[in-house]
């Protein structure tokens, strides 16, 4: 499954293709789409470690800010993936 | 300083959001807040920068809202996160974080338009990467225009199962299956309060229609026994359920491969902002389960306290905008700017609109009423909590050592004391209390309400906090 798959293309106009670091990786994303939709775009689904405060972390589960799974360090600090619209440059953190 | 706001209305979803063009259009001076960037609420969420070119009837509403919000003397504060609701002498205090920090606001009334919160029932693996909950697939579908994945298994009940099966499907995604707790029957039953809304019946239709012209797999009174996965989802196992929706023990289980699996059973009420407050509530399924309890016109036990929308007991979106309407005159009555009569004038037909559009939403409510099968049949090691990790085996030796309230419960598990504040699990839990005990949900009874409302930064809270103006006593003289 490539990464665009996921975006429905037919008939959806979307902001200008930007990118942003997650992890170290560098994700394509259009601006103005929430990180935790970009992310799971991208194929992340979840990280590898272990968190040692809150639930485990998912990239999306309910995506409008109550279950606290996709919280990520954007350029250092702690938010709701799917609270943040993606901007060029982010610097994205899954490990807390 | 400005003058003393009349109401400040917490939340801009269709409910929220008439609340205050209405009480703007009768002279109040009103502060609207939400924590998303436009108003619309999650029904009519929209993604700025994303833009479907054919509308849907969701965002035709939305757009509605958005444009009556616009031409009003609403001041619209979005972008603020409301973390403590405070209630003083004649007035209401509401602290809220934004970008750039600490705010807080304070008027005469508050109105509380917080919507309702999605129903999780746990199963084995629900806690898997690739799992997500149907009102999340339906922000992503309708707000992202994005697929959950390419072969995606949507479970649960209630109306969101066909609406997310068949945005899938139009998106060009496929669905492996639908799995519905209910038999195909159940949603014939209530088809009286269906017909009170031909519109949402047709919907309803459509999408049905979708699905069959797709092929979709439809299993109809079946469940998810496990989500399987290595560890991201790649199938889920059915099984069918009897006559009662109890899962059969030896019954024959199916597996079905998939990329994703968006599950949900209909909605609860947020009772977090009226639970903080100490206002009454009650227990009953019909309206979604714990709601605060309302008067005809959407008046709390607290004076100068209302909540609409489905915030007061779920009915839906289409009964929304009413009830929002009846509270702004509420509260124009209760600042004393009209009339008894003059308020009961205004009231009278939009009451008898709300109360016509919520037999629709209280009939999708039932059809999302899931029987306790499902509860009696969660594995002992499943997780119930996800923020706190604590299984049902966990809840289950709580019960076993005492506890009978969910209050109880939770002090000794833990159990919904992570920082989703229980939205995701104590439901579930209650459940499970209430079906161990023997006793009805109202003797389980809620959490209590404390702040913070939602995870904010320390520094936030502690940012109007100032040293100096500490009162320090004198030292008494010898």
């Amino acid at each position: 499954m490539t990464s665009a798959d996921l975006r429905i293309a037919e008939g959806v106009e979307r902001g200008p293709r930007v990118s942003f670091r997650c992890d170290g990786r560098e994700v394509e994303a259009h601006e103005g789409e929430s990180l935790a939709a970009a992310l799971w775009a991208s194929g992340l689904r979840a990280d590898a470690g272990e968190r040692t405060e809150g639930p485990p972390f998912r990239v999306l589960f309910c995506a409008m800010g109550v279950c606290q799974q996709c919280v990520v360090l954007v350029d250092g600090v702690r938010v709701e993936a799917c609270r943040v619209p993606v901007r060029a440059g982010l610097d994205v953190r899954t490990q807390s | 300083m400005s003058a003393m706001i009349d109401v400040i209305i917490l939340g801009a979803g269709p409910a929220g959001a008439a609340a205050a063009v209405e009480a703007a259009r009768r002279g109040l001076k009103v502060l609207l807040v939400d924590e998303a960037v436009a108003a619309g609420g999650q029904v009519y969420r929209i993604a700025p920068g994303i833009r479907a070119r054919d509308a849907t009837p969701e965002r035709e509403a939305g757009d509605a809202i958005r444009a009556s919000l616009a031409a009003s003397r609403v001041d619209a504060r979005f972008g603020h996160r409301v973390w403590q609701v405070e209630r003083n002498a004649a007035s209401f205090a509401v602290h809220t974080v934004n970008a750039t920090g600490p705010v807080t606001l304070t008027a005469r009334a508050l109105i509380v338009a917080g919507g309702a919160v999605e129903r999780h029932i746990p199963i084995d693996g629900w806690d898997r990467p690739g799992v997500m909950g149907l009102a999340g697939a339906t922000v992503l579908l309708k707000a992202q225009c994005m697929l959950p994945g390419r072969d995606v298994v949507v479970a649960g009940a209630g109306p969101l199962l066909l609406a997310v099966a068949a945005g899938i499907v139009h998106g060009g995604g496929r669905v492996a299956a639908v799995v519905d707790l209910q038999p195909r029957s159940r949603w014939l039953r209530d088809w009286r309060s269906l017909a009170s809304r031909p519109d949402l019946l047709a919907r309803g239709a459509r999408w049905m229609a979708t699905l069959l012209a797709s092929r979709t797999p439809m299993l109809h009174g079946s469940a998810l026994r496990r989500i399987e996965g290595d560890p991201v989802v790649s199938a889920v196992v059915v099984t069918r359920l009897d006559a009662v929706g109890a899962v059969v023990a030896d019954g024959v289980e199916r597996t079905i491969a998939c990329d994703a699996v968006c599950l949900g059973f209909g909605l609860h009420p947020a009772t977090d902002i009226t639970r903080l407050l100490g206002a009454a509530h009650a227990f009953d399924a019909a309206h979604g389960g714990w709601h605060v309890v309302t008067d005809e016109h959407q008046s709390t036990s607290i004076a100068g306290l209302f909540v609409c929308g489905d915030a007061a007991g779920i009915a839906g979106a289409a009964a929304a905008p009413w009830s929002g309407r009846v509270a702004a005159v509420a509260v124009d009555r209760h600042l004393g700017r009209v009339s008894a009569a003059e308020a009961l004038s205004a009231v009278t037909p939009m009451v008898a609109k709300r109360d016509r559009a919520a037999r629709f939403g209280r009939a999708m409510t039932q059809v999302a009423e899931g029987g306790d099968g499902i509860v009696l049949a969660i594995a002992p090691e499943t997780p119930v909590c996800l923020c706190e990790q604590v299984s049902r085996a966990t809840i289950d030796a709580a019960v076993d050592a005492g506890a009978t309230t969910l209050s109880e419960v939770k002090s000794a598990t833990r159990c919904g004391m992570g920082p989703c504040g229980g939205r995701l699990c104590e439901d579930a839990a209650a459940r499970l209390i209430g079906l161990r005990t023997g006793t009805t949900r109202a003797a389980v009874g809620m959490a209590t309400g404390r702040p913070p409302l939602r995870p904010v930064a320390l520094d936030h809270l502690a940012g109007e906090f100032d040293y100096d103006a500490l009162p320090i006593a004198q030292p008494s003289p010898l």
